[in-house]
């Protein structure tokens, strides 16, 4: 940049400017590439809604009792996964209905499963204990169950027919008639 | 501490909030003073190095969400326990995620976030030195005096001439 | 009605600005075409649109017309007539709105210049320039319109929408939301502007650079012509960065003034290349030097500044809780995809063009010194960058989310500043072409001689971190030198005029604003070091609960909780006011009022400190309200920062010298123009 070109008369200097330039070019048009790459991808990802459709990602959860639930050992059953907190004002406005159609359901053999966002332990306890419920429930560890599903906050509920698919997709605090209206679509078919 | 936003950071946080579906920053009263209960400045010492699991960019020890609050908790319910400042980090890494640390962790597959900056500073340096180095060996410095394209106000030329000259 | 006046003002804009853009290009080869001076009169035009948009925006804010969803969620009843005017940028569409009026308004400048001298770089320059402003008010078109109105629909349901949905009404909402209340304060309300007005400006020279490039120049006239365009951008930009600091400090409530916060950085970025180009033009218009340093320079600046209103806007930066996105993110990233590459083409054409006129001869010469400006600059650059970068590198390729917080920044970015602050001190006496090292130790020895002393009066007070005494050493190194080069040049005035000391530092100055203008400036630079240095290394904090009449100790102060009161306020807010008294060394110095604000239509607090500040430290109080507040019982946190004054002071100084520097001169008519060719100049391409 602030050099001008050796001219040694006859010689061609290894590695000439020219070709230098056009190795420092190709460098400039990869790294900016790369970048545009990079926020395109971030891009895309953020413009993707909730998971409405398509497999449902899989995990294991560790309840709070210890034991492991992974999702796609259940293929062939309908499984609600509720993500919620103890800190959630809104959560508590859905957990009495989530425990009452788990109740109901789960001789339909339908599983429900408790994702814990970010939550400290004594707390979920505590909230647990208060509404009562007795189906799965367990931290999520490092967030990648609330990752994988790409959620914005909580309560969300996600619905996953038998087949593995998401068949319903609830954002925000739910009731006893949405959930079984669901559960009773996906059970009858 | 040396925190600050500007408003779109602030949207982010607010909606955040809102989005968590109206946190109350209602006050708590769980914590009752106690005789040897870790004090707020350990409790903010600790906090301070970490960030808010749920808003983005917010240091623990100035978030204002009753989650945040619970996260203090936690940490002096830790304290209490004896537990140090590491062992805290290291269970709020493991429950949270990475992200709730102030800077990516040295080890793993971060190692490439430190080692980036100062290979890159040391290898551009490398080559600039090179560069200059070749041009200035090549040609030797000449004698006469500085060309002023662009400047042809005779005030400054000769500013510059009795400034060179000034002891 | 007033709405669809004003979003036809901005559809007329957008064609306007499109009309412009296309026909300069057409007729770019031949600019003395009759119709560049229609593309011309098409971009001034933009501005009148746009100033009727934004007015009826503003009118319908202020007059509480909430049947506009923009208007409701940005203001409310409660709000005075100020404040809803400056809802204005409160929200995203207003304030794209506003950026693309400003833009519109230095667009509208640069048009009604005389262009006789630079006809042929005039069609790029109108063509770069309306075509970001096609893009930003575009973007109010297409995707964000301030306009929209709301609808109820036969079944109840509240939509958002431009023209009416069928079978819906006009839905007028009883109040709105209301605006952020952390917007609701004096800093907050300029801090965009400021930032704004220093964003959109960098468009100007950009473009003429990209003109330069287009027609095959090599010289320096776009550096000369835009040069005030480009300092009173920086000004602003500065400005911004300032205002937003200090109402950081002031209102967000976390005892600093800057978090390295993507966001910020952001904005910071486009700082440092925008210094680093003030500072190499000044080679290229010396000596022919750095013509493609200050071409990458230029346009990594405005490519930054598109880049963090991208990110910024588009929720790339934020995590699993950003909000549902309009289309504006994948807009700008085509924007930005086209730009940079139109940008790359042009430059990488011109590289042969642009090689130097003369070569370096040494390092320790004034271009040697300023080739390691730009390299710093750079370097601090890509530093912010990468940790900008990398936690969507993480996510995206190990899934995992990582946080770059402030210990990166710092380690990474101190030391370089600190090289910046050592050249800020020699380079101003490096002489052209050569110095050598005897040559400077003659003339820095003085100055850096007495600038030894503060380190040394902070080991007497018991400083004893090497980093805060070197740092403070070349502070006043820098400080030294600065006052030593407005002594030697009065000094070499006053001999030749024989004029007193003061007479020859004021013609001094006026005659050479530029040069000595960049000292004040400089000057300014060091002040601030003083106070981040303090506040960076220095700050300590406590908190403590206490009932009334008990006390909390930092350092040398002692503060005393007397009383708090709740209240309502007119504007829907409640208060939450302790009182305490603030001792220093047993002696009363201050009673301070921090408190909390409660705005009930948003359900959003605000904590504003008490402060206390002298030039020696701050002392911050906050009242938390991690345990209930009464009388009982408070929690406060205090902050001791001390030295933080010296920020805003240098501040100050700063905004003063820039307004030396930039000041017209009255001697020549077209400032900066060289009155005669001299024969030598090789520059000028016909």
């Amino acid at each position: 940049m602030t050099h001008t070109a050796p001219r040694i008369a006859g010689t061609v200097p290894e590695g000439t400017p020219a070709a230098r330039k056009r190795w420092g070019q190709l460098a400039v048009w990869g790294l900016f590439a790369t970048l545009m790459i990079l926020v395109g991808i971030k891009l895309y990802q953020i413009t993707l809604g909730p998971i409405s459709s398509g497999r449902a990602p899989d995990f294991t959860l560790t309840t709070f009792d210890g034991e492991n639930y992974t999702l796609s050992d259940y293929v062939g059953q309908v499984i609600v996964i509720n993500f919620w907190a103890s800190w959630c004002g809104p959560c508590e406005l859905e957990a009495a209905d989530l425990e009452q159609a788990w109740r109901n359901y789960r001789k339909h053999d339908v599983l429900f499963l408790g994702i814990d966002y970010v939550d400290t332990e004594n707390e979920a306890q505590a909230y647990l204990q208060k509404w009562d419920v007795t189906y799965p429930n367990g931290a999520d560890l490092r967030t990648a169950i609330s990752q994988a599903y790409r959620i914005r906050g909580v309560p969300e509920t996600y619905i996953v027919a038998q087949d593995g698919t998401v068949a319903f997709t609830i954002i925000g605090p739910t009731d006893y008639t949405k959930l079984t209206a669901a559960l009773d679509s996906l059970l009858n078919e | 501490m040396k925190h600050g936003l500007n408003s779109w950071s602030i949207f982010r946080t607010l909606e955040c909030a809102a989005l968590i579906l109206l946190t109350t920053f209602s006050s708590f009263g769980e914590t009752l003073a106690q005789d040897n209960q870790p004090t707020d400045d350990e409790v903010n010492a600790i906090a301070k190095q970490l960030y808010c699991p749920v808003c983005e960019n917010v240091p623990l020890d100035v978030c204002g969400t009753r989650a945040c609050a619970q996260w203090r908790d936690n940490i002096r319910e830790k304290l209490a326990d004896g537990w140090n400042a590491d062992q805290i980090k290291q269970y709020f890494s493991d429950q949270y995620g990475v992200r709730v640390l102030a800077q990516p962790p040295t080890q793993g597959v971060n190692s490439l976030f430190w080692a980036l900056p100062p290979f890159a500073i040391v290898v551009s340096w490398f080559f600039m030195l090179r560069l200059i180095d070749n041009l200035t060996r090549k040609r030797p410095s000449g004698s006469h005096s500085v060309i002023n394209l662009g400047d042809t106000d005779d005030y400054k030329t000769r500013l510059e001439r009795d400034l060179e000259q000034w002891r | 009605m007033l709405a669809d006046f004003g979003f036809t003002a901005i559809c007329l804009a957008l064609l306007c600005s499109t009309y412009a853009a296309v026909l300069s290009l057409a007729v770019a080869r031949s600019p003395q075409h009759r119709w560049l001076a229609s593309a011309r009169n098409a971009a001034i035009a933009v501005w009148p649109l746009l100033t009727l948009a934004c007015f009826c925006l503003t009118y319908m804010i202020i007059n509480e017309h909430f049947e506009l969803e923009y208007v409701s969620r940005v203001s409310s009843r409660a709000m005075p007539w100020y404040l809803k005017a400056t809802a204005l940028w409160g929200g995203q569409a207003g304030s794209l709105l506003f950026w693309s009026w400003l833009m519109s308004t230095y667009a509208a400048l640069v048009m009604l210049r005389d262009w006789r001298h630079e006809r042929d770089m005039q069609p790029y320059v109108i063509a770069a320039t309306m075509a970001t402003l096609a893009f930003f008010v575009g973007l109010n078109v297409l995707v964000e319109n301030p306009f929209t109105k709301l609808w109820i629909d036969q079944f109840g349901q509240i939509r958002a929408g431009f023209l009416a949905p069928p079978g819906a009404q006009l839905f007028t909402p009883i109040d709105g939301q209301g605006l952020n209340p952390l917007l609701r304060h004096p800093g907050m309300i300029i801090h965009p502007p400021m930032l704004y007005l220093g964003f959109v400006g960098f468009v100007i020279p950009y473009s003429f650079a990209i003109a330069a490039l287009a027609v095959g120049r090599n010289d320096s006239v776009w550096i000369r012509v835009s040069r005030r365009w480009t300092l009173v951008s920086w000004l602003f930009l500065s400005l911004g960065l300032l205002l937003g600091g200090r109402w950081a400090y002031d209102v967000l409530g976390w005892g600093g003034y800057w978090g390295w916060d993507p966001v910020e950085i952001a904005a910071f970025m486009p700082w440092l290349t925008s210094t680093a180009f003030l500072h190499s033009v000044m080679i290229q218009e010396k000596r022919g030097m750095f013509k493609r340093w200050n071409m990458i320079l230029i346009i990594l600046t405005y490519a930054l500044v598109i880049f963090g209103t991208f990110l910024t806007r588009s929720g790339v930066l934020s995590s699993v809780h950003a909000f549902a996105q309009s289309a504006i993110g994948p807009l700008f990233f085509i924007f930005i995809g086209i730009t940079f590459t139109i940008s790359l083409i042009l430059l990488f054409r011109g590289w042969e063009r642009l090689q130097s006129e003369n070569i370096l001869n040494s390092w320790l010469s004034r271009e040697g010194l300023f080739l390691l400006n730009n390299l710093l600059f750079m370097g601090i650059l890509l530093s912010c960058f990468w940790g900008v970068i990398y936690p969507i590198i993480s996510e995206l390729t190990t899934g995992q989310k990582v946080t770059v917080g402030p210990p990166y920044y710092e380690r990474t970015t101190g030391p370089q500043f600190a090289a910046l602050l050592l050249l800020m001190g020699v380079a101003p006496i490096a002489a052209w072409r050569v110095t050598t090292a005897r040559r400077l130790g003659r003339i820095i020895w003085k100055p850096t001689a007495f600038s030894l002393l503060s380190p040394l009066y902070g080991l007497a007070n018991g400083v004893t971190n090497t980093v805060a005494l070197l740092s403070i050493w070349l502070a006043s190194l820098v400080f030294c030198v600065t006052l030593y080069e407005f002594y030697r040049g009065a000094s070499v005035r006053r001999k030749s005029t024989g004029e007193n000391l003061f007479k020859a530092l004021w013609d001094l100055i006026a005659r050479n604003r530029r040069r000595y203008g960049g000292y004040v400036i400089h000057l300014g630079v060091i002040f601030m070091a003083v106070g981040i240095i303090g506040i960076e290394m220095f700050q300590t904090e406590t908190q403590g609960t206490i009932a009334s009449g008990e006390q909390l100790k930092l350092g040398d102060y002692i503060m005393i909780y007397n009383d708090t009161v709740e209240f309502p306020t007119e504007d829907n807010r409640i208060i939450t006011r302790a009182t305490v008294s603030v001792y220093k060394d047993g002696e009363f110095v201050a009673e301070l009022h921090p408190r909390r604000d409660f705005y009930v239509d948003s359900q959003q607090p605000m904590t504003i400190p008490g402060l206390y500040s002298t030039l020696e430290s701050d002392f911050y109080v906050l009242l938390i309200n991690w345990k209930p507040i009464s009388k009982q019982g408070a929690t406060f946190k205090i902050y001791l920062n001390p030295l933080v004054s010296w920020l805003w002071f240098g501040g100050f100084v700063f905004i003063l010298g820039t307004l030396i520097a930039a000041w017209p001169d009255n001697n020549n008519p077209r400032s900066g123009q060289p009155k005669a060719l001299p024969a030598n100049r090789s520059a000028r391409v016909a």
